[in-house]
């Protein structure tokens, strides 16, 4: 089970993000809670300065920037 | 009938219901004012859509994908040199914060891991006010005097803001996070100058393209104005050069995508817009073929897309409200110009503190503090205080004030937030006494 975090304080392209990393979980076939992050001082405690970001199990994969679905599988698997 | 889950609906269901039952439709003034709000919006679709917003939603949108957030926030990291940290934070609005919602992480960001509360302070100030959109609106509706002071006010006071912060509270550190920021390190894809001369030819299309008219038939000028759509053909012809050869597009892409725009402007030369439409639509085109959408062609349409999605039904309603309570320039809508007049008219002291004050609490949606300053301003609003309310305006808003307390607590926010006024209110007096 893995804990998928969205690291945004809730614009278009956070959205995007969690839509498309719903997409790349699904087909991977994993099991996954995902979760959105919107309070500003949570998503600071990640590290990262630009949003959106993702957060696999704690850990930040991504920050400021949209991939695809298809690259956020790579990442993901 | 479950009352506890049931009132709300029943409370607006009744509300609308006295609403609509009482419309004042009959009333004259509301009648003029309601006609007014819609020649207010043909104005802008006709005036202001095709040739400045359509084109600043492809600048936005290269922006964001092409200029890497990562290299500009090297600058304003734990490690920069503090005095250039300034410079940068003032700046960088244009080109990081291009949707309002970024601003608020990255002050956090640059506040907590960077270069710490006197640049956060500046980049906070100055990043609404200086977006690539906010700044070619406001020129284009409000007059090129008007955007530039906005410019202009909004950096040197940004640095002032975030001086006079490092002043006040520099017994204060802010706790550093452990870790340094993560950032996503991107090699870059083209080197610098390419990607500049790139932005060069759009904005020269922008600028020519809405070239205004002078009242003086001789001069400088008014020669440009005579031959701006020739000049304006040049940039786009320069980029579609860039667009064939640095982004691999190939010329007979290209000229395939141009030819439409170009028939347009043989067969119907009084009526460049068409052939500016015909353009934009070859180069929505291009960005969508099979072999482009998934590079970065397709990105850079999809940001743009999204900055057009976003922002023109917040303008278009926007405009709609501006025109119901205020009127175009020269009539009235719902509210008597003499309030605005006494409130705001002139350059008084008075007039300046309160926009300031106003603006700093009032929620302004992306880009709609254009056609509302445009009402007030039309209604007799000096252009002081105008200035006042632009540069307060889009800074800070009641709800944006509860996020900044929850990062830098109240203290720091008041003292912010006073300085905010206070700056605005000077720099109001200052332009309505030279303009």
């Amino acid at each position: 089970m893995k804990k998928i975090q969205i690291l945004g304080t809730g614009c278009a392209k956070c959205t995007k993000l969690a839509e498309n990393t719903r997409q790349a979980a699904d087909s991977l076939g994993l099991e996954y809670e995902l979760v959105k992050v919107t309070d500003i001082n949570e998503i600071m405690a990640f590290g990262i300065m630009t949003t959106p970001g993702l957060a696999v199990d704690g850990k930040v994969l991504l920050a400021g920037k949209v991939p695809s679905p298809a690259d956020i599988e790579k990442l993901l698997r | 009938m479950n009352w506890k889950t049931e009132w709300k609906p029943l409370f607006w269901i009744i509300a609308v219901f006295a609403g609509c039952f009482f419309l004042p439709v009959d009333i004259p003034r509301v009648q003029a004012a309601l006609i007014e709000s819609l020649y207010l919006v043909r104005w802008y679709a006709r005036e202001h859509v095709l040739l400045c917003l359509v084109p600043a939603f492809f600048i936005a949108g290269a922006v964001a994908v092409f200029v890497s957030q990562a290299a500009v926030m090297k600058y304003l990291g734990p490690k920069a040199n503090k005095v250039l940290a300034y410079g940068v934070a003032s700046v960088s609005g244009t080109i990081l914060a291009v949707c309002s919602c970024t601003i608020l992480p990255l002050f956090a960001g640059i506040y907590r891991m960077g270069a710490g509360l006197g640049p956060a302070c500046a980049f906070l100030y100055s990043g609404p006010a200086i977006n690539i959109l906010a700044i070619v609106l406001t020129a284009r509706v409000l007059g090129p005097e008007m955007g530039i002071a906005r410019a202009v006010g909004a950096i040197i006071f940004a640095i002032v803001i975030g001086l006079a912060m490092h002043f006040f509270f520099r017994h204060e550190e802010a706790e550093k996070a452990a870790a340094a920021p993560i950032m996503n390190d991107e090699a870059a894809g083209r080197p610098l100058w390419q990607t500049a001369l790139y932005f060069a030819s759009m904005v020269g299309i922008l600028v020519f393209a809405n070239w205004g008219k002078t009242d003086d038939p001789t001069g400088l000028w008014h020669a440009i104005y005579t031959t701006k759509w020739w000049i304006t053909s040049g940039f786009s012809a320069a980029l579609g050069l860039m667009l064939a050869t640095w982004f691999q597009l190939g010329l007979v892409r290209i000229f395939l995508a141009g030819l439409p725009a170009l028939l347009m402007a043989i067969i119907l030369p009084e009526h460049p817009e068409l052939a500016f439409t015909f353009g934009i639509i070859g180069l929505a085109t291009l960005s969508n073929l099979k072999s482009t959408r998934d590079g970065e062609m397709g990105d850079w349409f999809n940001e743009s897309w999204d900055f057009a999605k976003k922002i023109l039904p917040l303008l278009l309603i926007g405009v709609l409200i501006a025109g119901v309570l205020l009127g175009r320039p020269g009539h009235e809508g719902l509210i008597p110009s003499e309030w605005v007049t006494s409130l705001v008219g002139g350059n008084s002291l008075f007039a300046n503190l309160f926009a300031s004050v106003f603006g700093a609490f009032m929620y302004f949606a992306t880009l709609t503090e254009v056609p509302i300053l445009q009402g007030l301003m039309g209604a007799g609003m000096g252009k002081g205080p105008a200035l006042a309310l632009l540069l307060a305006g889009p800074a800070l808003s009641l709800p944006n004030m509860l996020v900044i307390r929850s990062v830098m607590g109240t203290k720091k926010t008041v003292v912010f937030v006073l300085l905010v006024m206070l700056m605005a209110t000077i720099s109001g007096l200052l332009y309505g006494t030279f303009f």
